[in-house]
C-alpha cells in the first residue's frame, strides 16, 4: 500500500519532489495569507469585549496551532525514519524544526503582545504560553541536538529520538502545565478558552489557518531542498545539477 | 541469570564502589544549592515552607542530571559497552540494568540525606513523608527517563550542557506533580492522586525506555 | 551460505561515500588480512560485519542469518576487538576478564583467567587497576580473550597495535593455531603479516573521494 513512496526514500527523487511542490505552496501560501489577514484585520467585524485588540487572533491562533502540529509532523518522520530507514525522513524532520520553532516563537510573542491590553502586562504564566514555552524548549533541543554531532546522518538519528521522547511529552506538559495553572490562578479566566465565536470572524482565521499551513509546508520544502543539495554534494546528481545551472 | 547477575549487576556495583566521590558529588551540590534558597530569598520559616517542596525537586532534577552522565560514559569510551553489546545480552537488557544500579547507588544516599533537607527547609512531618514519597517514585523516573538522552549524547565530547537542554522540557511534568503532591500534605489534602500519576509516568518509562536506551546507544555506536 | 558473508554493503560517514556495493565472504578455516589507508573505512567495515553499526544499504549474514538477528548465533561464535581495549580502567585485569566471560557466557574459573594471564606474560600483574598497566600491557589484557571464549570467527581491529616482538610473535603464532584448527580470522593492521601467521588472503580497501 506504501509502496508508493518508497521512491521518495532515494534523495534525488525527494528533491524533485520538493522542487515541484514548492511554487504550489508558495502561491497557495501568499494567496490564503493575503486574503484572510486582509479580511480579518480590516473587514471582520470587531469584538464587542475587545475592540480591535481580538484581531491578533488571526496570527496568534494559527501560528500556535501550528506549532503544536509542526512538532507532531516531526515526530511522524522520525518513525518513518526509523521504521523504514530513510535518510530522506530524517532530512525532512529536521527541515521543520527550525520552522516549527519560529512558529511558537510567534505564538508566544503575539500571546504577550495580546496579553499587555487584556492582563495589562506583557506575561503572565498563563497555562496555554507555559505550555508554548516549553515546546519552544522542545524544539530548541532537539535543533540543539541535532547541531552537536559532525556525522548528520547520526545526528538525524538522534534527534529523531529526542522528538519522540518530546511528542510522548506534548500532552503529559500541556495536562499538567494546565492542572497547575489553575491550582495556582483559580481566579483567572484564561483569555483563550474557547470563545464562541462569529462565521465572519471564523472564516479568515481558517484561511489563515490554511495559509500558515502552506507557508510551513513551503518553507520546509526549501529548506529539504537545500539539506539534500548540501549533504549530497559528492553525487554525481548534484554536480549535473550544478552544471546545468551554471549553464 | 549468572550471565546478567555476574556479568552485569556486580560489574555496575564494584564500578560504582570505586567511582564512589563521583557519586557523593551530585549530592554535595543538591545540598548546596538547597542552602542558597534561605540566603538569597531570606531565612523566614512560612516562606521556606512554601518553596520548600520546590527547591528540593529542583535540586534534586539538576543534581540527577550532573550524576547521570557517568552512567555510560566510561563504559563507551574504554569500549566495555561494545563488547557488552556483542555478548549476546539484549541491549535493552543491559541498559534497564545498569539504569536501576545507578539508581540504587546515586539514591541511597539522597534519601539518606533527604531528612536534613527538609529541616533546613522547614517542612512538617506529613510533608517530609510526601516527599520522600516523591522522591521514591520520581527519582526512578527521572533515571529511565534521563538515560535516553544520555546515550544519545554519550558520543559527544561536550554533552553535559545539552544533557540538561534537552531533559529540563521533559521532566517539568514530573516537578509539577511532585511538588503538588508535598503541597497538598501541607494543607492535610490526600495527596494519592499525584502519587498514583508519576507511578503511571514511572511505569510507562520503564516499559519502554530501555529499548530507546538500547536504540540511542546503538545510534551512539554508529 | 556458511560463514560470515557480507552482500552489497555501502556504507556512508559524514556523507562520504566509504565503499559501494561490497562483497565479501570470510569461512572457516581463512585468515583474511584486510588492508587499506587510513580513512578507507576498515574500522567501519568491521564494525559493520560485527552488527554494531548497521549499513546504509546491503546485509550482513552469519550461516545465512542476520548478524544481528539473535538465532544467528553469531554473538557465540565470534569475538571482536576493536580500537578501544574494552577495559574498564579502575578495575584490575583479572575483574575485567571474568566479568567479560560472564557477559559472554564463557564459563571460567579463576584459574584459567590466571593460566591465560601467565601465557600472555602478565604475571603478577593480575590485581593492579587496569590504568596503572603499560599500552602494551593493556593490549596484552585485551588479547587474552582470544584465549578464553572458544570463538570460531575474530574479528580483530589493529590487534598488533603497541605490542612489542614478543607480542606480535605470540599472537601470530595464535593466529596460524587457530587458522589450522577451522577457526576463521579477519584483521586489521598496518605491518604486513609475517609468514609465522601462516597463509593469508588478502582484501584491499581504496581510499574514495
Amino acid at each position: 500500500m506504501w509502496k508508493w513512496l518508497h521512491p521518495y526514500a532515494k534523495t534525488e527523487r525527494a528533491y524533485q519532489l520538493c522542487k515541484t511542490l514548492q511554487p504550489w505552496f508558495w502561491s497557495g501560501a501568499l494567496l490564503c495569507l493575503a486574503v484572510g489577514t486582509v479580511w480579518g484585520l480590516a473587514f471582520a467585524p470587531q469584538d464587542y469585549q475587545q475592540g480591535d485588540s481580538f484581531r491578533i487572533i488571526y496570527i496568534h491562533v494559527p501560528s500556535a496551532i501550528l506549532s503544536m502540529s509542526t512538532y507532531v509532523a516531526m515526530a511522524v518522520a522520525a518513525i518513518v525514519g526509523l521504521v523504514w530507514q530513510w535518510r530522506t525522513a530524517y532530512m525532512a524532520m529536521i527541515a521543520m524544526a527550525p520552522v516549527g520553532a519560529v512558529m511558537t516563537f510567534i505564538a508566544l510573542f503575539t500571546g504577550a503582545a495580546w496579553g499587555k491590553p487584556m492582563w495589562g502586562t506583557w506575561w503572565v504564566w498563563d497555562a496555554r504560553l507555559t505550555s508554548e514555552l516549553i515546546l519552544l524548549f522542545l524544539y530548541l533541543g532537539v535543533i540543539a541536538l541535532y547541531g552537536a554531532f559532525e556525522d548528520k546522518q547520526q545526528a538525524g538519528k538522534a534527534a529523531g529520538v529526542m522528538a519522540l521522547v518530546g511528542v510522548v511529552n506534548v500532552p503529559i506538559i500541556h495536562y499538567s502545565v494546565e492542572w497547575w495553572n489553575t491550582l495556582h490562578q483559580g481566579a483567572t479566566i484564561s483569555k483563550f478558552d474557547k470563545p464562541s465565536i462569529a462565521a465572519e470572524m471564523l472564516w479568515p482565521l481558517l484561511i489563515n489557518l490554511l495559509g500558515f499551513a502552506l507557508f510551513i509546508a513551503a518553507v520546509t520544502v526549501m529548506r529539504m531542498r537545500n539539506e539534500i543539495i548540501r549533504r549530497e554534494i559528492q553525487r554525481p546528481w548534484v554536480k549535473a545539477l550544478a552544471q546545468k545551472a551554471l549553464g | 541469570m549468572n550471565r546478567l547477575w555476574h556479568g552485569v549487576v556486580k560489574r555496575e556495583l564494584a564500578l560504582a564502589y570505586q567511582q564512589k566521590t563521583e557519586l557523593v558529588q551530585p549530592l554535595m551540590f543538591m545540598l548546596m544549592v538547597v542552602t542558597l534558597f534561605p540566603l538569597g530569598i531570606g531565612p523566614g520559616p512560612d516562606t521556606l515552607q512554601r518553596i520548600g517542596p520546590g527547591v528540593i525537586w529542583i535540586a534534586a532534577i539538576l543534581s540527577s542530571l550532573l550524576g547521570m552522565e557517568r552512567l555510560f560514559r566510561d563504559d563507551f569510551q574504554d569500549g566495555s559497552l561494545e563488547q557488552m553489546m556483542l555478548s549476546g545480552i539484549p541491549v535493552s537488557m543491559i541498559a534497564a540494568i545498569k539504569v536501576f544500579t545507578h539508581w540504587l547507588v546515586s539514591t541511597g544516599p539522597l534519601l539518606i540525606m533527604s531528612p536534613l533537607l527538609a529541616m533546613f527547609l522547614n517542612l512538617t512531618v506529613p510533608m517530609y513523608i510526601a516527599l520522600l514519597c516523591t522522591l521514591l517514585l520520581g527519582t526512578p523516573l527521572l533515571s529511565f527517563v534521563g538515560a535516553i538522552a544520555v546515550g544519545l549524547t554519550v558520543s559527544l565530547q561536550r554533552g553535559g550542557i545539552l544533557l540538561a537542554l534537552l531533559l529540563i522540557p521533559v521532566f517539568i511534568p514530573l516537578l509539577i506533580f511532585a511538588t503538588s503532591a508535598v503541597d497538598s500534605a501541607a494543607l492535610q489534602l490526600p495527596y494519592h492522586p499525584q502519587l498514583a500519576i508519576i507511578g503511571a509516568m514511572l511505569l510507562l518509562a520503564m516499559a519502554v525506555s530501555p529499548f530507546a536506551i538500547a536504540y540511542s546507544l546503538r545510534v551512539s555506536q554508529n | 551460505m556458511a560463514g560470515l558473508v557480507a552482500n552489497a554493503l555501502t556504507c556512508i560517514k559524514r556523507d562520504r561515500i566509504l565503499f559501494e556495493n561490497l562483497e565479501l565472504t570470510l569461512s572457516q578455516g581463512e585468515l583474511l588480512y584486510l588492508r587499506g589507508p587510513n580513512g578507507a573505512g576498515k574500522t567501519s567495515l568491521l564494525r559493520l560485519l560485527t552488527g554494531l553499526s548497521l549499513p546504509e544499504s546491503g546485509t550482513v549474514t552469519f550461516n545465512g542469518t542476520d548478524v544481528g538477528a539473535p538465532q544467528s548465533g553469531f554473538y557465540d561464535a565470534s569475538l571482536y576487538l576493536g580500537h578501544k581495549s574494552g577495559l574498564s580502567s579502575t578495575l584490575n585485569a583479572l575483574d575485567n576478564l571474568s566479568y567479560w566471560c560472564a557477559q559472554h557466557n564463557v564459563p571460567v574459573s579463576k584459574h584459567m583467567i590466571y593460566d591465560v594471564l601467565e601465557r600472555v606474560g602478565l604475571v603478577g600483574l593480575e590485581d593492579i587497576p587496569v590504568r596503572m598497566l603499560s599500552a602494551g600491557q593493556q593490549r596484552r589484557v585485551a588479547l587474552s580473550r582470544l584465549w578464553l571464549k572458544p570463538a570460531t570467527f575474530w574479528l580483530l581491529d589493529e590487534p598488533f597495535t603497541a605490542l612489542d616482538i614478543d607480542g606480535i610473535a605470540l599472537l601470530e603464532a595464535k593466529f596460524h593455531d587457530h587458522v589450522s584448527k577451522g577457526g576463521a580470522i579477519i584483521t586489521t593492521s598496518h605491518q604486513p603479516l609475517s609468514t609465522r601467521a601462516g597463509q593469508h588472503r588478502v582484501f584491499d580497501l581504496e581510499y574514495r573521494f
